[in-house]
């Protein structure tokens, strides 16, 4: 299978505190990954540093085979690195279609365009149209992102970071706050992600964790503890130990 | 009656976008007596608008518009006086591309700070400017200001005449492209993206926009907008002062457009419409006091009107609509 993102050795450091410990991990093209681990384990700086959101401190990034790792943010979404956010990442004065539109735009390189009005741009607009069908938001287009649901806020997210068409989705705590009836309404979009698409999803969710993936990486402490399958780390007594242990105790 | 632009906006001219245009038209045939205001008033929209532009879409704050302002105002005021180049039109492009030429080189240094250092590094390249007015006598006038402003008539047809006439209809014509311009902009991808900016900077980088390059654009469009401002009043005046460039005056803008409304596009038209004539009727009646009067209208529109002028007019019709 071709590597669709990859780290060697990545580091990160804020003077004599370590969030991130020599991280090799492989991300495989049409892979569903969960990466796991207690509060604090280094797993959105792992994140960020992937997107280019932060420099490591040492270490490569590599993207399709490309080393990446000094490349721009908006270069890297431009080679097909897409992410949604833990927190809410929305243009949140301006309707659905638009929030959708603007990625859209971005991608088929329309933005910096100056003259011709954005509504004219069909192309666009239809675009985003398909998307928030295909994830069931189509009737709410027209609303205001403050005027929705955060359920449904958090389905933006997700299509925002599928306008630009990624082939790699690092999706980060995308059911964060969603009560539980609306979080199967979530897995059932990623379920529906389409299948060339490598998706990374960091979550605290385990049922969706365990639903969800193929393969699991737990990180503790800025380190990788393990990675397998979900049956694989269902099974580890460390996992059980360090993270999931810390939930039965809560 | 705000304009966001955007992929769901509807682009149509409506009706109430065509005032500006009778009010001033019905103000050079009803009140002869007052053109040099009104041709304050026109130029004062123009800068306003230029401010708009970055402040009300793309959320860049400043402190120090007046540099591009009185450096256009400068431009050609020299043209002028000191080169022989008395060609209106040539002047205005002058202007204007002097304010782009610094907009664009400071703003690539001073976008790439935020918040407060960004506003006080605004302020600095208008203190800086001020200050080199002041010292290059021989090319600006220095404190006493910049004479001998010649201006051949437009298109060696139409002379600037004692009434102000041609000048106010001049100054229309002008604004008029400008705000053509300026709607064009804001409704185009590029307006909408400079929008997302505004709203969420954060993810305009996650979906792969260069910010800061956008940024950079856009302020340099404006500040070339504001240079055309600052030209106009040279050429309405013949007459160039240090106050172009004072943060006084850039202050006294950003009032305007707080008091008309900010991100509306007509913000920039009701405010310095209000500002200039309440100023105007102020001095009059009370030389010593006016700027108390403009001070309290500013504390109630804070207090009041966080939207402006605009925004009470849009909370009328809002509530109007929600009436059976």
């Amino acid at each position: 299978m071709n590597v669709a993102l990859e780290t060697r050795g990545l580091c990160k450091s804020f003077g004599a505190l370590t969030v991130a410990a020599d991280i090799d991990f492989r991300l495989e093209t049409g892979a569903r990954h969960a990466l796991i681990g207690p509060n604090g384990a280094g797993k959105t700086t792992f994140v960020n540093m992937l997107t280019g959101v932060l420099p490591p401190s040492s270490g490569k990034i590599l993207l399709g085979g490309e080393d990446v790792t000094t490349v721009a943010q908006s270069a890297r979404v431009k080679r097909g690195l897409g992410r949604t956010f833990q927190i809410n990442a929305l243009f949140r004065q301006l309707p659905v279609l638009d929030n959708v539109a603007l990625s859209v735009a971005e991608r088929r390189r329309i933005a910096p365009r100056l003259w011709r009005a954005a509504s004219a741009h069909q192309d666009v607009r239809d675009e985003s149209m398909e998307l928030l069908a295909t994830l069931g938001l189509a009737d709410d287009a027209g609303q205001r992102i403050l005027d929705l649901p955060y359920g449904k806020q958090r389905l933006v997210e997700i299509a925002i970071a599928l306008g630009l068409r990624p082939k790699v989705l690092l999706l980060d705590e995308p059911a964060a706050g969603v009560p539980s009836l609306e979080s199967g309404r979530i897995l059932q979009v990623l379920d529906n992600l389409p299948k060339d698409i490598a998706i990374l999803i960091i979550e605290h969710d385990m049922d969706l964790v365990f639903r969800f993936a193929q393969r699991i990486t737990v990180l503790v402490q800025g380190e990788v503890l393990v990675e397998g399958t979900p049956e694989e780390i269902g099974k580890n007594q460390r996992v059980h130990e360090v993270y999931l242990g810390e939930q039965h105790h809560e | 009656m705000r304009h966001t632009g955007g992929y769901s906006a509807d682009t149509r001219l409506r009706w109430p976008e065509l005032l500006p245009w009778v009010v001033a038209l019905a103000g050079f045939f009803l009140l002869p007596d007052y053109l040099a205001l009104g041709a304050r008033i026109l130029i004062y929209i123009l800068y306003a608008l230029s401010l708009d532009l970055i402040l009300g879409y793309a959320g860049i704050i400043t402190l120090g518009h007046s540099a591009y302002f009185g450096l256009g105002a400068y431009v050609a005021g020299i043209l002028s006086a000191k080169l022989g180049v008395t060609d209106p039109l040539l002047q205005l492009v002058a202007a204007g591309a002097g304010g782009a030429l610094l907009g664009l080189v400071t703003g690539a240094i001073i976008l790439r700070t935020k918040g407060l250092t960004l506003l006080m590094l605004t302020l600095a390249i208008t203190s800086v400017l001020l200050e080199i007015a002041n010292k290059a006598t021989a090319l600006t006038g220095g404190a006493d200001g910049l004479s001998g402003v010649v201006i051949a008539p437009i298109f060696g047809i139409f002379k600037f005449d004692i009434f102000g006439k041609t000048a106010f209809l001049y100054c229309l014509a002008v604004l008029l492209a400008g705000w053509w311009v300026v709607r064009r902009l804001i409704y185009s991808p590029f307006g909408a993206s400079l929008t997302g900016v505004r709203e969420n900077a954060l993810r305009m980088h996650a979906i792969g926009a260069p910010v800061y390059w956008r940024m950079v654009l856009v302020y340099t469009l404006s500040t070339a907008l504001a240079g055309v401002a600052g030209g106009l009043l040279t050429q309405t005046y013949q007459f160039v002062g240090l106050n172009v460039l004072s943060f006084e005056s850039a202050g006294e803008l950003l009032v305007m457009l707080i008091l008309g409304g900010v991100g509306r596009i007509y913000g920039a038209f009701v405010g310095p419409l209000i500002y200039l004539v309440v100023q105007d009727a102020l001095a009059k009646q009370f030389p010593e006091y006016w700027y108390l009067g403009i001070g309290v209208m500013l504390v109630l529109v804070v207090m009041f009107a966080r939207g402006g002028v605009l925004g009470i007019v849009d909370g009328i019709i809002a509530r109007l609509r929600r009436k059976p």
